[in-house]
């Protein structure tokens, strides 16, 4: 399926990447050949296989529901582009 | 020969006798790396931190407590995450990111004695098979072709893993692989490269790319090292929930030197329309090698294999674009400068177009669109029956007594950096066609240097496993190593 620009304009926004208005052709026709290529998995026929959701047939293991670490504050804010009073700065979310 | 040329194999055995020190060892490679700059392979240094461990290596191998990795000088993937030095899987959207906590796979080396000289070039975020992509800039191969001072790719995403232990600044160096990223740059390299079995080795610590699809391994100069070097990386983890609860056995005494009797199976569906003869022909010499070590070959059929790579493209892709949706410039790494009266969603936008690259917001777009409401059924859905079949095909051949898979590595030998720049994004995909059905099953595969092609460059055959059968599959990666005797080494031009 051919991408067009307006999709390709939806896409970066719902992948919350700015694309500027310049170079969303040139995007649409990259993501068109690679989903192009994608098409030829409409040749197989995959009638009645489940898709595959565990590379090894193993359960996953649980663990006890308890805390195994914290009082780190320092460490969780420690690469913070903005931290502030222990917390992470961001702008401002609601009016 | 300098000590940095060593194989893990001699330097181990070195130490312990006590002919040369951690020290010695570690400067000896300390000195390669400052004379190998033009390679940029490594793309942060850590001399001080390779000493002191390195100093608390001899204290061990003094005490008479060393673990074979004792001692070992190695490079670290950019993309595994390393106490206090600087990880940022080549992405500019990680500049400056010291992690607070360390690999899993980095511990365990450290807990067996290793020193860390550094961390090594990679593709941005694992995405690439040339490591073009890398925010450090260009991995070089040690590698020339014949008569030429073109710069070729080392591969990726590991390329300066690859081009590291190529050109020995290192003895051998951590590596990741989620389509093919390990096997590919040993192969263009000469160098040895094995993807364990999908929760062989750990995956905490190091940065997501496709979690059903990565797995890290070494990446050595011999098929022994590999199997003492994966010793020490694998084992179960319970901080990875995929990291599978099974012993892990000894490699290194799997390696008997004896395939007599066993399946090799040659998947006619690998013979691609276009193979270039040297690569048939190399693998015609792997075949021979093989059944003089009296193992029994038989011609097999993967029926899928021509749709490994678009299910890979898929898949590979959705699942990274939801392991990336966490670099949205709140809690590490790169922040946008915003604009007067600039929003959270503008903070995003601006931060995830500034700090990712070119390939990697394609790829995170691709995922978006494959699993936007609307098209995961039509893609990502049939990606992943596809991709049961694709297992399907390798169980039927395991069930029918194959006991491993040989192959073509690559579908050619290392191109020059910048050749590939003007090509369609789904050209550069084609380099994982021989390795992605690997990651796809979750199955081991090793890539061993077999021979040199016209142009003097190396090529490499992978072999395939069981689920399971690592210590198997060295087994038959070292009968095939040394029945090829692959000794060439790239002349030193950096």
């Amino acid at each position: 399926m051919a991408i067009d620009i307006d999709t390709a304009r939806k896409v970066a926004k719902l992948a919350r990447i700015r694309v500027e208005e310049a170079d969303l052709p040139k995007l649409a026709g990259q993501l068109s050949g690679i989903l192009g290529f994608m098409e030829e998995l409409n040749e197989v026929d995959v009638t009645g296989v489940e898709p595959m959701t565990s590379v090894t047939p193993m359960r996953l293991k649980r663990r006890a529901d308890v805390v195994t670490d914290g009082n780190i504050q320092a460490q969780v804010l420690k690469n913070a582009p903005d931290a502030r009073e222990g917390f992470f700065a961001v702008p401002k979310v609601v009016e | 020969m300098s000590a940095n040329q060593w194989t893990i194999t001699a330097a181990r055995d070195a130490l312990r006798k006590g002919e040369i020190s951690a020290v010695d060892l570690t400067m000896s490679c300390l000195t390669a790396i400052d004379a190998g700059d033009g390679l940029n392979a490594f793309v942060h240094k850590t001399p001080e931190l390779a000493l002191e461990q390195a100093r608390a290596a001899d204290g061990r191998l003094k005490a008479g407590d060393a673990p074979a990795m004792c001692g070992i000088p190695l490079g670290i993937k950019d993309l595994f995450c390393t106490k206090g030095v600087p990880s940022q899987a080549a992405s500019n959207i990680l500049k400056g990111f010291r992690p607070e906590y360390e690999s899993t796979v980095t511990s365990k080396l450290f807990g067996a004695g290793a020193v860390m000289l550094g961390k090594l070039n990679m593709d941005e975020f694992a995405m690439g098979s040339s490591n073009e992509t890398s925010a450090y800039g260009n991995a070089v191969s040690p590698w020339r072709r014949r008569g030429s001072n073109v710069q070729l790719t080392p591969g990726g995403s590991s390329g300066g893993s690859a081009s590291a232990v190529a050109a020995d600044l290192c003895l051998a160096a951590t590596g990741t692989d989620t389509g093919g990223s390990i096997r590919q740059p040993a192969a263009f390299t000469g160098i040895v490269g094995i993807k364990p079995t999908y929760g062989r080795v750990s995956r905490w610590g190091i940065v997501a790319f496709a979690s059903s699809l990565d797995q890290a391994g070494p990446m050595t100069k011999s098929v022994r090292d590999a199997a003492i070097m994966l010793q020490a990386m694998a084992g179960h983890d319970p901080k990875d929930s995929t990291s599978a609860d099974i012993p892990v056995p000894d490699f290194e005494a799997a390696l008997t030197g004896d395939i007599r009797g066993k399946v090799i199976g040659i998947p006619k569906e690998y013979r691609m329309d276009g193979m270039p003869e040297e690569i048939e022909a190399l693998w015609q010499q792997g075949i021979a090698m093989l059944k003089d070590a009296g193992a029994e070959v038989r011609d097999i059929s993967l029926p899928h294999t021509k749709y490994a790579l678009p299910a890979y493209y898929v898949i590979a892709p959705a699942e990274a674009s939801s392991n990336l949706a966490r670099y949205d410039g709140v809690r590490y790494g790169h922040r946008a400068k915003l604009a007067q009266g600039d929003g959270i969603t503008e903070m995003y936008e601006k931060t995830r177009a500034e700090g990712f690259g070119a390939e990697v917001q394609r790829r995170v777009m691709v995922g978006t669109y494959v699993l936007s409401a609307g098209f995961y059924d039509a893609y990502y859905n049939r990606a992943r029956k596809v991709r049961a079949l694709i297992k399907r095909d390798f169980e039927a051949v395991f069930a029918e007594g194959v006991d491993a898979i040989l192959t073509p590595a690559t579908p050619s030998a290392a191109f020059g950096l910048g050749e590939m720049a003007d090509a369609d994004p789904v050209k550069m995909y084609l380099n994982d066609v021989f390795t992605v059905t690997v990651n796809l099953a979750g199955l081991p595969g090793i890539s061993v240097p077999v021979g040199l092609d016209a142009q003097g460059l190396p090529l490499g055959l992978q072999l395939i496993g069981r689920p399971w059968e690592e210590g198997a599959l060295l087994n038959y990666a070292d009968v095939l190593e040394s029945r090829a005797g692959f000794v060439a080494k790239a002349e030193k031009w950096w």
